[in-house]
């Protein structure tokens, strides 16, 4: 069979047009390439979704729930995702107006900044950072600015990286604690510097909390629960990370009533709704699902201590990461920048990892590496690293 | 016992091989630590010993017949169920024994190379002890999880891609 492919008259949005690719996509092709290789490329549980989840799931199908929910999502799951928020990050939301359930926090980052940015807006996002925040910056029509973290402040934000890069264009920032990739966690103390600095400049917080279950050391505290900051804060969060339910695509979005209209106006017309029965399942693993959870979270917290450790044996400098499932070892004393040592590892001792600098400013001299996977591969791909480091070394 | 023994005891017994270095890095302790700390929770019979999960089907020629019995007995005087049950678990084919609530009293679970191995213990050894008013045995047919493990499943597969952001 061949298909026929456009060469003419292609007329594509110059906005679309001038977004780059995202930059792991090259490097999944690369390891996709190949076979043998452990992967500690992976942005997500190494876990399946618990079985009570899946099944209850199964069992919305055997009952005909298939039609379409109302556009913020099924009213008992928003009353379930209100009653969690409120034990677990003391912060109140009205499940009939401040709640809607999205598909994945990713549509809920888009809704988000679809509902505030108008074009020429600034967005500060403090970076390295999951891929999408800037590209959806910029789809709004607004500006992306790059807010840099590094090690030496354990990839925390500070007051003056921020303050120095305000302008009056400046509308909101854009904050991910526990961070992907850095895996950086910010306590009350070093959040409330930041709030003070975004009460004086009149700035909304998008706050993608999305790992806050994943915290290991310290409670999480959500942006939200500041004093002053529940109503300049839209947060983002859903089920896939710590509920293990990537693939159901199920995320929620907290925020004041107006700005919960708003994204259900854009919500309702782009998504209608989030699939129903992974809505179902999301309900079931509110109700009945914390306690695997936690499970879960015990077994991340022992592996991040294992691999963190054994990364600084192997001679990689690596900060501490309090949160999310990553470690992010600099691999500057190799001397190769992360793209050549991800790109070397990959291929001479078959390990995946990705690239620091594909997570925006600050990421290069860095790489990603996933702790979700199983101690055994943990294990072996520490080995791989260390003679891998070893050689480059020698 | 202290919240590192807690977590010590789950790890270990999910993976009973688990190395001392690597269980110090996961529970954040010096190895030394760790080590003295397996071997007073042995001393204390708190870990009884490391054991691997088996699935005997797959093991040509080795396979096994295993039989759950029901046992109803009449408790003796001061010493309740425990000397009867004693009289049963010190045979070497008992498995398991357990004191149950419900209908009967002793559970006790049988592994034999053949069925009328098992048949043979059952009437000749169990049921003929004095205490033992009943004996009901089923013998299982199939294994499909122990000891928290799947025994037919491919939940272990890895779906995920290989690199994601």
């Amino acid at each position: 069979m061949t298909y026929v492919k456009a060469e003419h008259n292609v007329k594509l949005s110059r906005n679309v047009e001038g977004i780059a690719p995202s930059g792991i996509r090259r490097f999944f092709d690369l390891a996709s390439s190949m076979d043998n290789i452990i992967s500690l490329g992976v942005g997500e549980p190494d876990y399946t979704t618990p079985w009570n989840v899946r099944e209850a799931s199964i069992h919305s199908l055997e009952r005909g729930l298939t039609s379409y929910t109302a556009n913020a999502g099924l009213m008992e799951l928003r009353e379930e995702i209100s009653r969690y928020m409120e034990e677990r990050f003391q912060t109140t939301y009205d499940p009939a107006d401040e709640i809607i359930v999205t598909v994945g926090a990713s549509e809920g980052l888009d809704i988000a900044l679809r509902a505030v940015v108008d074009p020429g807006d600034e967005v500060l996002v403090v970076e390295p950072c999951f891929v999408s925040y800037a590209p959806l910056v910029s789809l709004t029509g607004g500006v992306p600015v790059p807010v840099p973290t590094s090690m030496e402040n354990n990839f925390q934000v500070s007051v003056e990286a921020i303050r120095e890069r305000l302008t009056p264009d400046t509308k909101a920032i854009m904050l991910s604690f526990p961070n992907n990739p850095t895996g950086a966690v910010m306590g009350k103390a070093e959040l409330e510097e930041i709030a003070a600095l975004v009460k004086e400049h009149d700035l909304v917080v998008f706050s993608d909390e999305i790992y806050a279950e994943l915290s290991y050391d310290e409670e999480h505290v959500s942006t939200a629960a500041l004093e002053g900051m529940w109503d300049r804060t839209v947060l983002i969060s859903g089920f896939s990370k710590s509920f293990a339910m990537t693939g159901w695509r199920v995320g929620y979005v907290c925020a004041p009533a107006p700005y919960a209209k708003a994204m259900l106006k854009i919500h309702q017309y782009a998504m209608m709704c989030a699939s129903t029965m992974a809505q179902y399942a999301a309900l079931e693993a509110m109700k009945n699902g914390r306690q695997e959870m936690e499970e879960m979270i015990v077994s991340y917290r022992q592996r991040r201590n294992y691999f963190v450790e054994s990364l600084r044996e192997a001679g990689l400098e690596c900060h501490s990461p309090g949160g999310a499932f990553y470690a992010f070892p600099s691999i500057r004393a190799t001397g190769m920048t992360s793209e050549e040592f991800a790109e070397k590892l990959l291929i001479e001792q078959r390990v995946a990892v990705v690239p620091g600098h594909v997570f925006g400013a600050g990421g290069e001299g860095h790489v990603r590496c996933s702790y979700a996977a199983s101690m055994s591969q943990l294990e072996e791909a520490v080995d791989r690293i260390a003679a891998f480091v070893k050689n480059v070394r020698n | 016992m202290t919240d590192k023994e807690r977590e010590l005891l789950l790890l270990i017994e999910k993976e009973g091989r688990m190395a001392s270095d690597k269980l110090a890095k996961m529970l954040e302790l010096p190895i030394n630590e760790v080590r003295d700390m397996l071997s007073d929770l042995e001393e204390q019979k708190v870990i009884l010993g490391y054991s691997a999960i088996i699935d005997w089907t797959k093991a040509v020629g080795t396979e096994m017949v295993t039989a759950m019995i029901d046992v109803k007995v009449t408790p003796q005087r001061g010493r309740g169920f425990d000397e009867v049950a004693e009289r049963i678990y010190r045979f070497k084919e008992v498995k398991a024994c357990y004191l149950m609530s419900g209908t009967y009293d002793l559970s006790v679970m049988i592994e034999g190379r053949t069925m009328s191995e098992i048949a043979n213990f059952v009437s000749e050894k169990l049921s003929t002890l004095e205490s033992v008013i009943s004996t009901t045995t089923h013998f299982r047919l199939k294994q499909y999880k122990h000891d928290g493990i799947i025994f037919v499943d491919d939940d272990e597969d890895d779906h995920r891609m290989v690199v994601s952001p």
